[in-house]
């Protein structure tokens, strides 16, 4: 997985962010364009195409979503979808009638969206939790099985993050003051 | 004390380090003590002349009264865009837009029509000359700041007028990030910065991390039409007013009585940093305006603009994924952070005490020159991490926007998309790459569209087509495709929505050509000068010496002549006759030379006991 080799790294799905950062600042100083700018045009290109990698690839591992995601899809597992987690249904429809209500200018609906947000966040947090534990599980013994959890894991993550970031929206566009 | 080790050794090349203002420019150098200006602030004005010899600077900024049709300033606000982008502009300066400007923009300077990057180009020239005179030698290489929230049209638009000018230019720094150098160089190793931008034309909010020479841009916001400019159109369109109704005439329209009452305006709201109050002062023929202003009033004008700045640096703390408490430092650049109402609203964001100690104007370009410093090797330690200040995307179906590279990625940065056909037979799909940070392709600011060719016919999705988007460390894009299935590469040619195409430039560049002749003929007799002036100096030093006594009349006589013939070739523009005034002199004042020479030798030998053994 080239992220792991850009910061000589074994593929795991735990890292240690300090780790991470040192590792990514050691070689940005060696690689950095600033540092080839008297150099030839060919090492130019080289310093340029390392640290485009480089940069990427700490954007992506030090986010453990993303980092997931990437680890994922390099091993051909599409994560990319949204699920509405079915147990979630029922709130989502609630929640969304209340979205309509405050559009439509009623603002009695608020305590019932704040409180519906609080409760998602407290649910994006347990999943980010859960994320950590998987990724241990996974790099102390890898199996499919683990990762298909992952994936679903990943996947109802993404469809509480979308709703938290929607209530957020329409709480801050129709705000009463 | 300077906390990074400067080390010049054996180098003797200079790359210079060039603040490209809207208002005004600047260009600066690292040397053994740091970094330092180099001659004077140059007004970002060009004018053409009658004789069609194209001028820039204080003497063009001269002639934004006397010949306003045939001189530019603010020109900076027009780089890289398109004549349907700049119809606010256009309202408020007095832009002579040409004929055939629907593609590339093009401005009437008197007869000549001119690009914003070749107008650009006069000013760096400008810069290039000065700084060649002050350093004695060529300079073809710079580092060249913009503001940190430049498109990526507007950085090509600022290269191109390097290339124009005859400047290499190794690297485009954001504004924020040079003044952070700066600062940090000087001041501090550690910890949060926040750098609070305000120019004449441009907003700029920027925060980083220090740690160990790394200056790490967290996060990066800001508003591209937003600067003292806009304070000035707002006193402006007041003081109109009150002219049309004390003098009973609209003056809008004469651009001459604009410039007057523009600059009348300036000074008061430059006085209004430092008094309670100023007087708009305005002499038109024999007619006289006059306003008193004080700074509550002033305030109250000025609240809406400067608020305007504070959601940037809201959405700015935010991105950084940091809270205003917990930044250490901020630190003001551009002439606007003089005005109090700007700074106290800084102070109340931030909750501290903003860096004034620092000159606003010029720090920018003292960052340059630190960056330029890294580029040429002689800055060790210190490395700077810059982000690209907005999302690149894509465009999908039903004129939705894909993002790929999320603004406030660190740079280089890069992400491969993969594409197919989506009917049978499909032999080219059609690539719209935007930036912004809008949902819908028309809210966001087309880069370049291109065409992948060549795709062998074959059904509908079944083409593999993978194209990687490189922005680079001076937050501009290129792009490669790759056909995976052939096993073809191709590099696409990006051809900007708006702005100068490359044979554009390279006409531009020949064009440029006999201004470099004369840049450089202009160099050679400015060098000869330098050398006249020294060459005088020490002659008529040594006139005073007694050792000029022992010369015989006719000797100098010689002397006296050759001096005059030097200072009548002086002014004229053939640099070989001065140099060889130069020589003659040399000549006729060898025998003197060599004689306070044996005086000195002597003295020196005076008391000097010499043993032979």
């Amino acid at each position: 997985m080239k992220f792991y080799e850009a910061l000589d790294l074994v593929p795991t799905l735990a890292l240690d962010l300090d780790d991470l950062k040192k590792r990514f600042y050691d070689r940005s100083r060696q690689w950095h364009p600033d540092r080839f700018s008297r150099a030839s045009a060919a090492e130019q290109d080289q310093a340029l195409e390392m640290t485009a990698i480089l940069n990427d690839a700490f954007r992506t591992l030090r986010d453990p979503v993303a980092r997931a995601e990437y680890f994922l899809k390099e091993r051909g597992l599409d994560s990319s979808r949204t699920e509405a987690p079915p147990e979630l249904l029922e709130e989502v429809f609630e929640l969304n009638m209340a979205l309509e209500e405050l559009r439509d200018g009623d603002q009695s609906a608020r305590g019932q969206l704040v409180e519906a947000r609080d409760r998602f966040g407290a649910m994006l947090r347990s999943s980010d939790d859960q994320l950590t534990d998987i990724f241990s599980q996974f790099d102390f013994s890898p199996s499919d099985d683990t990762l298909n959890t992952l994936r679903a894991t990943l996947n109802r993550r993404r469809y509480i993050a979308n709703l938290v970031r929607d209530v957020d929206k329409e709480l801050h566009v129709h705000s009463a003051n | 004390m300077s906390t990074l080790q400067i080390d010049f050794g054996q180098s003797k090349s200079h790359i210079v380090g060039i603040d490209l203002g809207t208002t005004n420019s600047l260009v600066s150098v690292l040397d053994l003590t740091g970094p330092r200006i180099l001659s004077g602030i140059v007004p970002s004005v060009v004018s053409v002349l009658p004789t069609g010899e194209v001028i820039a600077g204080a003497e063009a900024r001269e002639r934004l009264v006397t010949n306003p049709e045939s001189t530019v300033y603010s020109a900076k606000r027009l780089m890289g865009r398109g004549v349907a982008d700049i119809q606010d502009e256009l309202k408020l300066f007095p832009f002579h837009i040409a004929p055939g400007s629907e593609t590339v923009l093009k401005l009437q300077l008197g007869d000549k029509i001119m690009t914003p990057p070749e107008i650009a180009a006069h000013v760096l020239r400008k810069l290039k000359l000065d700084a060649e005179e002050v350093l004695g030698g060529p300079v073809d290489q710079a580092v060249i700041t913009v503001p940190a929230y430049f498109n990526d049209a507007q950085r090509q638009a600022t290269k191109d007028a390097g290339r124009i000018a005859g400047l290499e230019v190794l690297r485009l720094v954001n504004e924020p990030t040079a003044a952070a150098l700066a600062y940090g160089l000087d001041k501090r190793n550690q910890g949060l910065i926040a750098v609070y931008d305000f120019g004449g034309g441009t907003f700029d909010i920027s925060i980083l991390r220090l740690h160990d020479g790394i200056f790490e841009v967290l996060a990066t916001n800001g508003d591209t039409h937003l600067g003292g400019d806009d304070i000035d159109n707002l006193l402006l369109q007041i003081a109109l007013e009150d002219i049309q109704s004390e003098w009973g005439e609209d003056i809008s329209g004469k651009q001459d009585a604009i410039q007057l009452l523009r600059r009348a305006v300036i000074l008061a709201k430059e006085a209004l940093s430092f008094a309670p109050a100023a007087t708009i002062d305005l002499q038109y023929g024999d007619r006289v305006y006059q306003r008193e202003i004080n700074l509550e009033i002033f305030n109250r004008l000025i609240e809406p603009i400067v608020e305007r700045t504070l959601a940037p640096c809201r959405s700015c703390i935010a991105d950084a994924g940091v809270s205003a408490e917990q930044i250490d430092e901020v630190v003001m650049v551009g002439g606007s952070t003089r005005i109090p109402l700007v700074r106290s609203a800084v102070e109340r964001l931030f909750k501290k005490r903003p860096h004034t100690e620092l000159n606003p104007d010029e720090v920018v370009a003292l960052g340059a020159a630190v960056q330029a410093g890294i580029l040429g090797g002689h800055v060790d330690d210190a490395l700077l991490l810059d982000v690209t200040p907005l999302s690149l995307g894509i465009e999908t179906m039903g004129g939705l926007v894909s993002k790929l590279i999320h603004r406030n990625s660190t740079i280089p940065a890069s992400e491969t998309e993969l594409f197919t056909t989506g009917v049978d037979g499909q032999t080219n799909v059609l690539i719209h790459v935007v930036q912004g940070e809008r949902e819908l392709v028309k809210d966001c600011r087309s880069l370049a569209r291109f065409d992948l060719k060549g795709i062998p016919p074959m059904p509908a999705g079944m083409a593999r087509i993978q194209v990687r988007f490189l922005i680079d460390a001076n937050g501009i894009l290129s792009v490669t495709a790759k056909d995976l299935r052939a096993g073809t590469e191709q590099t696409v040619e990006v051809k900007p929505s708006y702005g100068l195409n490359d044979e554009q430039v390279e006409a531009m560049i020949l064009e440029s050509y006999d201004k470099a002749e004369e840049d450089l003929k202009e160099r050679q007799v400015r060098e000869a000068r330098v050398e006249a002036d020294a060459v005088v100096g020490a002659t008529n030093k040594a006139r005073e010496d007694a050792a000029f006594n022992c010369l015989s009349q006719e000797e100098r006589d010689a002397i006296d002549r050759a001096i005059n013939e030097l200072m009548v070739v002086y002014h004229g523009d053939d640099h070989l006759l001065i140099r060889a005034k130069i020589e003659q002199i040399d000549e006729v004042t060898q025998k003197l030379a060599e004689i306070i020479m044996n005086v000195a030798v002597g003295k020196a030998l005076e008391g000097t006991h010499i043993d032979a053994n």
